[in-house]
């Protein structure tokens, strides 16, 4: 018997009930996926596991494809220089001692700091100065001059060898705050230990005596009052990271 | 008599509809991001028309502390956004689609018709394709707009590799802007859109689901038929 035809009425409500049900099973497919995403268990305040490798594998895109020690932040005059704010004061809230201060290095394959070094160690190296565009993860930036010496050189003549590290970790002295940098990004010729900001000596709020101004990653890689330089294959902590933030957080 | 007529393509409507979930969540993940600087606003020196946002937004849709969140979700749904486009861009482009999408000379004219008659003026529809005058520019600017924040996004996104590119779009702050203010264009064509999908009705809309509208038999189709 011949299959009857079905008038145009009939043969579009049957297309259109197929696609309502194809719609419905990719919607639901896709609320079972958004749901994927934010399962799992991750540490208070974290970000769920799923949305951490999303992070990771625009990472390793990025060190892949696109970042490089040519590509250099945008510099500026003098004149845009902006007022930046003091955002966040973990790691210096405590008044600094300043005779007190000293930094502490841990080579790559070292376990214990090798040695302390002073202020007047950091100025002995090559003084460079940089007018870049600061920016903080919240959205706003703020062009500020830094001045200081540049991470390769100091770790060129305190920690020799120890660009082959994968990784460098910072903390301040009281070990409150602490930023995991990526090799690549650490030995970048802007990223620089800084000790003047806008031609003056860094202030207490801005991290005395000596800073991290990496132009290459947003602020909050940018720590301030640094106690330790620790050269390592392990991905060191990062206060940030284990907040929510993208551990990378590059520019 | 009537028979099928073939309104959208299977592959445009999936394009489509992909795109209507993830953009929400652009916009949804993008809003997450915003709220941690806010600066944009309608006013001109001291008088502000509207912020954006005021308390009552953030107060009432609980988007504020989720940044670290919000950037995650963006930066992953910014792949399916992307590459949604790319394709949707590539198969129109070859598929010779483009020819009923893209504006012609005539459109701008055209659409002006087009306006004037849905706003109830006794102005005849000019004669039309798959697309009149109007939804020809409409539709052909939202996928340029939709470049054009994917671009504006990856200026954002690493504004120092990418460093040629910021500067194109006029630098870190004013691509954060532009970046702003197209996401304020989508959505306020989805109101126009869907005001205008209702006011087309059921056939209209049931024809971007699955493709098809009734319509009565032409000549040509009878002569092709079979």
């Amino acid at each position: 018997m011949p299959a009857e035809k079905l008038t145009p009425e009939q043969e579009i409500a049957r297309r259109t009930r197929r696609s309502f049900m194809v719609m419905g099973g990719a919607a639901a497919a896709g609320l079972a996926g958004f749901g994927m995403l934010n399962a799992g268990s991750a540490a208070e305040g974290d970000i769920p596991p799923a949305l951490r490798g999303v992070l990771g594998f625009n990472e390793r895109v990025v060190r892949t494809a696109l970042f490089s020690d040519n590509h250099l932040a945008k510099t500026y005059p003098a004149s845009e220089i902006g007022k930046i704010k003091a955002n966040g004061d973990v790691g210096i809230d405590e008044p600094l001692d300043p005779a007190a201060w000293h930094l502490e290095i841990v080579p790559f394959g070292a376990s214990q700091p090798a040695g302390k070094l002073t202020m007047d160690d950091v100025r002995a190296l090559p003084r460079f100065e940089e007018t870049i565009d600061f920016k903080c993860v919240e959205g706003w930036s703020t062009v500020t001059q830094f001045a200081g010496a540049r991470l390769a050189d100091f770790t060129a003549k305190f920690a020799p060898g120890s660009e082959k590290a994968d990784c460098v970790g910072m903390r301040t002295p009281d070990e409150e705050y602490y930023v995991g940098l990526d090799m690549p990004s650490a030995l970048h010729p802007q990223t620089l230990l800084a000790y003047e900001m806008n031609g003056a000596p860094l202030n207490d709020q801005h991290g005395a005596p000596l800073r991290l101004v990496i132009p290459v990653k947003y602020g909050i890689k940018n720590i301030k009052r640094i106690g330790r330089i620790e050269y390592t294959n392990k991905r060191p902590d990062d206060y940030w990271a284990e907040r929510g933030y993208d551990w990378y957080a590059g520019l | 008599m009537k028979v099928l007529e073939e309104k959208h393509k299977l592959a445009t409507r999936w394009f489509h509809w992909i795109n209507f979930p993830i953009l929400t969540l652009m916009i949804a993940s993008g809003m997450l991001i915003y709220w941690s600087y806010d600066p944009y606003r309608i006013g001109l020196g001291d008088i502000t028309l509207f912020h954006f946002f005021p308390d009552w937004f953030y107060d009432a849709t609980h988007i504020d502390h989720k940044l670290a969140y919000g950037m995650a979700l963006h930066f992953l749904f910014a792949w399916i956004f992307s590459f949604n486009g790319l394709a949707y861009v590539t198969y129109t482009v070859v598929s010779g689609e483009w020819r009923e999408l893209a504006p012609e000379k005539k459109s701008f004219a055209e659409a002006l018709q087009v306006v004037k008659h849905d706003m109830g003026l006794k102005v005849p529809l000019p004669p039309q394709g798959r697309y009149n005058a109007a939804q020809r520019i409409t539709y052909s600017a939202i996928v340029v707009m939709g470049g054009l924040s994917l671009l504006t996004g990856l200026a954002i996104y690493k504004p120092a590799q990418l460093s040629w590119l910021t500067a194109l779009l006029g630098g870190y702050e004013w691509a954060r802007w532009e970046h702003f203010w197209l996401t304020m264009s989508y959505l306020g064509f989805f109101g126009i859109h869907i005001g205008q999908v209702i006011r087309a009705g059921w056939a209209n809309f049931r024809s971007m689901i699955c493709g098809y509208d009734v319509a009565d038999a032409t000549p040509e189709v009878k002569t092709h038929a079979g």
